[in-house]
């Protein structure tokens, strides 16, 4: 029986390499079953690294990694299907419309179809759901991307910017789905320390690969989220 | 898995459908190479072993336009990660591709073999239209497997358009070999005869050696 205190995500000594550089180096910590991870860090940090590691995208290169109970690489398949992940790529088809992009996904995922237009409702695109995603505009397709990462109701969301295209109505919008109030346990790479740290339980600030501050949110100083990106 | 590869078909044939960027480019060119033959060879028709390797080098090249797009659209629009991300078997990616290819592979036959029959070949097609079609459905399932195979290989290097062909060529030569060779008895002006039963054997037996070590290598060229 899964407790308050059960574990979604546990990482110790993580390290992910591209060639001779060091992408993620030793990162360690313990993630709680609803509880917030915020990844702060510059570009290059290894926030991108650190989330397709945990989507089972990316093999680690050393340490563990146990999402979900699993460990990594070695039970993926266990995993996915229990994660919903929203990168920079919303990972959708431009030719195809929102409702075929959904559709697809939802069959990949054995989802209904009533969750397709309960999610086009959710981001409040039903109106242009039969348009290819080549003619609406950025903020729109991130909707879609968003209802695409929540589709099949996954347990961990990682979230790599996920606000980033949208405006604050669309921010208000999609913030049921992979908010706070959704009640997942989230993973959410950020450059905006102020509103991640708002949501967040826990922080992690990496540099060079490196978890330089990792601390639970309350605690963390604005000057070491300063030293981060200097 | 069934359900799986309906919907990677699906979605494979409706962003063929919007885009157009296979079909009708294998289509042209392959015509466009016969009437090239045509005034090339000096030669109103051509009949036998000659009229066998101009249709299947044709076929072969035309095919590789649609090998090397067959994963340009999963690679750059995400849709691997898509996929990946899915508790599905990874083979039904390589079965959905094998049949877009194969698809792909009907449509192109039915304007080029019309085009080539109507542009250089001497006898007349109706008469090896049967036969012809079972090295044709023999000929496509091996450029089908190896095409998908190659590509899904070479999507993801910096040189994919010449890595694709590059790789693909060498190993579809048994293919074509095999294919012209079924195919020559079939277009000849005298005495025309069904194909050489060995010829569709080891056509045969060419794509189930191809199909099984794409079966065991897929998921690693999938993987990170």
């Amino acid at each position: 029986m899964p407790g308050a205190t059960e574990a979604v995500l546990q990482l110790d000594g993580l390290s992910r390499h591209y060639g001779e550089r060091e992408a993620l180096s030793g990162v360690s910590l313990t993630l709680e079953r609803g509880h917030t991870l915020l990844v702060l860090g510059p570009n290059g940090a290894g926030k991108t690294t650190l989330l397709r590691v945990l989507a089972t995208l990316l093999r680690p290169h050393g340490g563990s990694a146990q999402v979900l109970g699993h460990e990594l690489p070695g039970e993926a398949w266990a995993v996915r299907g229990r994660i919903g992940l929203l990168g920079h790529e919303p990972l959708l088809y431009r030719e195809l419309t929102a409702r075929e992009n959904l559709t697809y996904h939802a069959r990949l995922h054995g989802v209904g179809a009533e969750r397709v237009q309960e999610m086009l409702e959710a981001v409040a695109l039903t109106g242009r759901a039969a348009e290819p995603l080549r003619t609406l505009s950025r903020g729109m397709v991130q909707r879609v991307g968003v209802a695409r990462a929540v589709l099949h109701d996954p347990e961990l969301l990682l979230l790599d910017e996920p606000t980033s295209n949208l405006d604050p109505a669309a921010i208000e919008l999609t913030a049921q789905l992979i908010g706070a109030q959704s009640g997942r346990t989230r993973v959410i790479c950020s450059h905006d320390p102020a509103r991640g740290l708002a949501e967040a339980d826990l922080v992690l600030g990496l540099r060079e690969g490196r978890a330089e501050v990792l601390a639970p949110a309350a605690a963390v100083r604005e000057d070491q989220i300063a030293e981060l990106y200097r | 898995m069934s359900r799986t590869v309906a919907a990677l078909l699906r979605k494979e044939l409706l962003v063929e459908l919007r885009t157009l960027e296979s079909v009708p480019g294998m289509a042209l060119f392959a015509v466009s190479t016969f009437v090239v033959f045509h005034f090339a060879l000096n030669r109103s028709t051509v009949d036998g072993d000659l009229a066998a390797g101009i249709l299947w080098v044709t076929l072969l090249f035309a095919a590789m336009l649609g090998v090397n797009r067959l994963f340009v659209a999963d690679a750059d629009q995400g849709g691997f990660d898509g996929f990946l991300l899915a508790p599905v078997d990874r083979s039904a990616m390589l079965l959905a591709k094998v049949l877009t290819l194969l698809a792909y592979l009907a449509v192109l036959e039915l304007v080029a073999v019309p085009a080539f029959a109507l542009l250089l070949l001497a006898p007349p097609i109706g008469q090896a239209l049967p036969d012809l079609l079972w090295v044709l459905a023999l000929a496509d399932l091996g450029v089908a497997v190896i095409g998908t195979l190659v590509a899904a290989l070479a999507v993801r290097t910096r040189a994919r358009d010449l890595l694709g062909p590059l790789l693909a060529l060498p190993l579809l030569v048994p293919v074509v070999i095999g294919a012209a060779r079924a195919t020559s008895p079939l277009l000849t002006l005298t005495h025309p005869s069904g194909p050489a039963a060995r010829w569709l054997l080891t056509l045969g037996l060419y794509d189930l050696v191809f199909g099984l070590i794409a079966y065991a290598l897929f998921d690693f060229l999938l993987e990170d």
